[in-house]
């Protein structure tokens, strides 16, 4: 038996009535282990404009590199209140904001670790299907190393790569451009 | 490789099939206006599926509440309108169901007004309708929804435009790229041939299997007509990629 994929459609403009009473932007209580960091930011089109009706979603890996999902069979431990998933409406700036631990590696194609990473969906009106991207952490050998960075060409790389806050070190900023110089890269999923 | 195997630090990831051609819609859409700033303009790079991608949350029934999936019983009185069960099985591509897929969905009321600040269409707010539902399937991977049926509502992408009634889906399955977002359109509505939307997907036949379809057996007599539309995720690839267990 072969069904085909419904077609995909657009949250619209009015994706925030569906979606604000199951936002997550705090994913891990005080119990988790691992190194606590806000990654925050802003979504901005292609005349630079920021978008006020955005919604991101991100999926993690818990501190020692596991997912809390019956398919991750390594010999690590989920840890409880842990879930990895997040979800934040932008804001009238098109900015969001979310506080989480850094993921640990995880398992990749053909043997190689992943660097660490969070993988990224983003929603609105005007993108007729989501788009997938990852967000990598800046001083990281591992980027080096990663087999889905590396599909990436290099110049556009940094897209993908979190900045850390001068001010603060726990403090990531990434954002999500749509267009235009310094346009994200999303994926072909 | 095969040591690796014995070990245990070799497992294998089967990934899901990549979409049948023309059967999603492209991010470019001229027709669909707001796509022309927000559609990306570089190529997209292939994303293998890893274990970040066959993964993906995990939902329970402590996330729903049994006043979730009844858009009718969310208020004191009655919202205005006419009374629709909206109900179907998620499933994959294999035909396998989706078991345990958390359902949302959101919606105008019965006038075509969302409850929502930046829906300024003249036409009235219904006090006992929010227009918000979520819920989980069973092992079967059936879910249910009582609603309210849409109105019609204008947008301002072209001359005289007018969506067709639709219920707005989001759907999660087992792995982060069965996630699908799409929505549900009504049978023999005439909107749909003049709707950018709903013609964004360019296959023929794709394009109708977002119409539920009338359904006299899950009609709750003298109380609500009825509506089946069953969604397919994306279903798993034959061949397994080879992934280190670290
Ligand atoms: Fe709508």
């Amino acid at each position: 038996m072969s069904l085909l994929t419904t077609s995909s459609q657009t949250v619209g403009p009015y994706v925030k009535i569906g979606f604000e009473s199951f936002t997550v932007v705090e994913l891990a209580p005080p119990s988790v282990s691992g190194e606590r960091i806000t990654l925050s930011g802003r979504v901005a089109d292609g005349d630079g404009k920021p978008v006020n009706d955005a919604v991101i979603e991100i999926w993690q890996a818990n501190a020692l590199g596991k997912y809390a999902h019956p398919e991750d069979a390594q010999d690590k431990p989920v840890e409880a209140g842990f879930r990895g998933f997040g979800r934040c409406l932008t804001d009238a700036k098109g900015g969001y904001r979310f506080t989480t631990i850094k993921p640990g590696r995880v398992p990749g194609p053909a043997g190689a670790p992943q660097a660490p990473h969070i993988v990224v969906t983003v929603f609105m009106r005007g993108l007729l299907k989501h788009l997938i991207t990852r967000v990598y952490f800046p001083d990281e050998a591992a980027n080096a190393e990663d087999p889905v960075l590396k599909l990436v060409p290099a110049d556009r790389r940094a897209t993908l790569i979190a900045r850390r806050s001068p001010r603060d070190k726990a403090a990531l900023e990434w954002n999500v451009i749509l267009q235009g110089q310094d346009e994200t890269v999303f994926f072909d999923y | 490789m095969n040591k690796a195997r014995e070990e245990g630090i070799i497992t294998s990831i089967t990934g899901y099939r990549r979409p049948y051609f023309a059967t999603q819609p492209a991010y470019l859409y001229p027709g669909y206006r707001s796509t022309l700033k927000r559609a990306p303009t570089q190529p997209l790079v292939f994303l293998p599926h890893t274990l970040s991608e066959v993964t993906g949350p995990v939902f329970g029934y402590d996330d729903v509440k049994p006043t979730d999936s009844d858009l009718t019983r969310q208020h004191d009185g009655e919202p205005l309108g006419e009374r629709i069960v909206v109900s179907g099985r998620i499933l994959d591509e294999n035909a396998r169901p989706v078991a345990h897929a958390l359902v949302e969905l959101w919606q105008a009321n019965a006038a075509g007004r969302y409850r929502h600040a930046v829906d300024d269409h003249d036409a009235p707010l219904d006090p006992n309708f929010t227009g918000v539902g979520r819920v989980l399937t069973d092992g079967e991977g059936r879910y249910r929804f009582v609603t309210i049926k849409p109105g019609a509502y204008p947008w301002r992408n072209h001359y005289n435009a007018w969506r067709p009634a639709h219920l707005h889906f989001s759907l999660f399955g087992l792995g982060l790229v069965q996630r699908l977002v799409t929505q549900m359109y009504f049978p023999g509505d005439p909107l749909l041939e003049y709707d950018p939307m709903y013609n964004s997907v360019p296959d023929d036949k794709a394009r109708p299997r977002m119409i539920s379809s009338f359904d006299w057996e899950t009609t709750i007599p003298d109380i609500a007509l009825a509506y089946r539309y069953d969604i397919v995720l994306r279903g798993r690839d034959a061949t397994p990629m080879e992934t280190s267990r670290s």
